[in-house]
């Protein structure tokens, strides 16, 4: 294989740079921001590229100002944080579960998430912020559960998954029964919810999350290196100096804080999770974690899942998370099929 | 399943000693009289408590009276149990042998979730709401399912792992399309949130003559594999030499659990881990013998169905608790101890 890796060396410092990696992030930071100004410009009442970026920095007429600033920027924003948020805790997972199909969708941290979701909008009908803390509560409390349930002399990959799954069938059986104890209009408010929807998002979703990343980003970025290690293996990683079930532990955290936050944020959106690391791979062929190039790939994602999910259906706009769900689903199969074929798992 | 047995057990396969098949026998009739005694338990358990006489006059001297009116209501919601429980256990057994995978089990390999997904299509899509037109539905959608995770988790190289996440993957796939309907049409969301948890309360004698003949059938042919399935447990080497046609068992197999999955879902909506608890249950304490695994399976499934439904009935007075949620409740911290206890090299 054709190396891509260049060190840089200055004076007492030096890194390897991956120059694919790093032109596959950058791409992606532009496709992202691209994608981010024709979304605000979308809507039923739009507004050209050139004016939205006239007014992002201060120099529209005030009709605009209100619709851009206040209306549509954050709800941008909300989809690049939650689908970078997404991206990273989806690589994450997959990194520790050394599984390309260990999401946090199938691990049942999503239907963790919506139980919480839905004891707020079934039992006490709650507001949108309410909603957003039983959310943040139970996809907590779940990754807790399959972390400590599938401890046993260290976490184990597959069983992880395994005991992962086991958990979301009866997180699942919970929610059902929520969704049959509800009435028709809590009900609809809750499919909407757990489909996964950026609809009326502002700033008070902005800040807890930008927050958030900007802690945890930076956090797990400096351990990535001992993730790295530990793909070849528990015994190769501890003889390399690697703290193997201390570093699992603090990425899992994060990755769990990561999902659930986004999940609070804008509900379960499936698929972006377990599809955005992947992308990221075959881009950057690089074998490794992935970790910022996913991140940059899921907020590419799920704001073009969002700007598709407004122009495709017309008058009745479907959630977000209906469009990354088919999207998703077709590369599911195909990934399946060319993984099975490529004897990786 | 045979992967956990110690070779002396596997030989058992073979005639076992007389004592052995007197043991056996007995546990089947013990079985059978529980089974009974839970059967009762159901028509006579529920908002309006009636005493073992009532259950008897309904039962059998039809005079008109109140009792003998809630007798026959919970008479086909048991009778239905027996038949979805005996179903989902067979199916259970039949899947976990084919696939020589201890975790299998018609709702994790998605076979359940393929069946809501045509439901959904035809409640929505084709206007179909008697549930004549949804047996047929759920067959095909639970045929399509099942080959599909067949193929997709590697046909004849399948390993646990790869089954059970081509099953999840393909189950988020179709759950996300059934979102998609619901949010769309708010009429399928008010049916299909009953449906999708999975009761025995919407059973009534059509419902039941309907499925019947597919439950037979799939019964039939289930309990006719077994002796095809016991040399397969052998390794397909074995199997071929004792002269095992592996191809046609396999279909045959795949075949019988989807019309059992497919009927049974059909009637009752989907219904997790019946199938994958009661045959490890059962596996204890018979051995790895299909000729005796499958027909407790039958008895016992039923056992545990009707007896997640009474307690479904008591723990939610007045109102009750879907059978498919007691049933997941109940069945995933199982599951979970199954994969704790499980040496990982096996998985």
């Amino acid at each position: 294989m054709k190396t891509t890796n260049r060190a840089v060396r200055t004076g007492g410092l030096s890194i390897r740079l991956d120059v694919r990696a790093l032109t596959v992030v950058l791409l992606l930071i532009v496709a992202a921001l691209v994608a981010s100004v024709v979304l605000i410009g979308t809507g039923d009442f739009p507004i050209p590229a050139a004016d939205v970026l006239r007014t992002l920095v201060g120099e529209g007429n005030p009709g605009q100002e209100f619709i851009v600033n206040e209306l549509r920027l954050p709800r941008v924003l909300v989809g690049l944080l939650v689908g970078a948020s997404l991206g990273l805790g989806g690589a994450l997972f997959q990194a520790i579960s050394r599984n390309p199909l260990g999401s946090p969708d199938v691990l049942g941290l999503g239907q963790g998430a919506t139980a919480g979701a839905l004891v707020v909008i079934v039992l006490t009908s709650g507001s949108a912020g309410q909603v957003a803390v039983g959310a943040l509560v139970g996809g907590l409390v779940t990754g807790l559960a399959i972390y400590l349930l599938a401890w046993k002399r260290g976490v184990h990959g597959y069983r992880l998954v395994l005991v992962g799954i086991g958990v979301s069938a009866i997180v699942t059986a919970v929610n059902g029964y929520l969704l049959t104890k509800s009435d028709i209009v809590d009900a609809a408010r809750a499919v909407v919810w757990m489909t996964g929807s950026l609809d009326g998002r502002d700033w008070d979703q902005v800040w807890p999350l930008l927050a958030l990343t900007a802690v945890l980003v930076p956090l797990v970025l400096v351990n990535a290196r001992g993730l790295r290690m530990m793909e070849m293996g528990d015994d190769v990683s501890y003889a390399l100096g690697v703290r193997v079930e201390r570093v699992r532990l603090l990425l899992m955290v994060a990755a769990v804080l990561l999902t659930a936050s986004a999940t609070a944020a804008a509900g379960p959106v499936s698929f972006v999770a377990l599809t955005a690391p992947q992308l990221a791979r075959h881009l950057t062929r690089s074998p490794g974690p992935n970790l910022l190039p996913s991140l940059c790939m899921g907020a590419t994602l799920l704001v073009v899942a969002d700007w598709v999910s407004q122009r495709a259906f017309g008058a009745e706009q479907l959630p977000v998370g209906v469009v990354t769900g088919v999207l998703g689903g077709v590369y599911l199969l195909w990934l399946l099929v060319s993984e099975r074929r490529a004897g990786r798992i | 399943m045979l992967v956990e047995s110690p070779p002396e057990q596997r030989a058992e396969t073979a005639p076992a000693p007389p004592t052995r098949r007197a043991v056996r026998a007995f546990g089947l009739l013990l079985s059978v009289v529980l089974l009974v005694l839970v059967a009762l338990a159901s028509i006579a358990i529920g908002a309006k408590e009636l005493s073992l006489g009532q259950v008897w006059h309904g039962l059998f001297e039809d005079s008109g009276t109140y009792g003998d009116v809630v007798v026959a209501e919970r008479l086909s919601r048991t009778l239905l149990g027996l038949l979805a429980g005996a179903a989902l256990g067979l199916a259970g057994a039949v899947l976990q042998a084919l696939t020589r995978n201890p975790l299998a089990d018609p709702g994790l390999l998605g076979i359940n979730a393929g069946a809501s997904a045509a439901v959904v299509t035809a409640i929505t899509y084709f206007g179909v709401t008697s549930l004549t037109g949804y047996v047929w539905f759920a067959f095909f959608g639970a045929a399509a399912v099942g080959a599909l995770v067949w193929f997709l988790g590697g046909s004849r190289g399948a390993t646990p792992v790869r089954l059970a996440l081509a099953g999840t993957a393909v189950s988020a796939a179709l759950y996300g399309y059934l979102q998609a309907v619901m949010i769309m049409d708010e009429a399928a969301l008010g049916k299909m949130r009953f449906w999708t948890v999975g009761s025995l309360a919407s059973a009534t004698n059509s419902t039941i003559t309907q499925v019947l003949p597919f439950l037979l059938t799939g019964t039939v042919l289930a309990l006719a594999l077994a002796r095809p399935l016991n040399a397969m447990a052998m390794g397909d080497d074995t199997a071929k030499a004792l002269g095992a046609n592996l191809n046609r068992t396999r279909a045959l197999s795949m075949l019988a659990a989807t019309v059992l999955c497919g009927a049974a879902t059909a009637a009752c909506g989907p219904i997790v881990f019946v199938g994958l608890m009661v045959p490890h249950v059962v596996r204890s304490f018979t051995g790895p013998d299909l000729r005796w695994i499958l027909p407790y399976a039958a008895i016992l499934s039923p056992v545990l169905l009707l007896g997640a439904d009474v307690i479904g009935r008591i723990v939610a007075r007045p109102s009750e608790l879907q059978v498919g949620i007691v049933t997941a409740i109940l069945g995933g911290p199982v599951f979970i101890f199954l994969v704790r206890r499980r040496r990982t090299a096996q998985l």
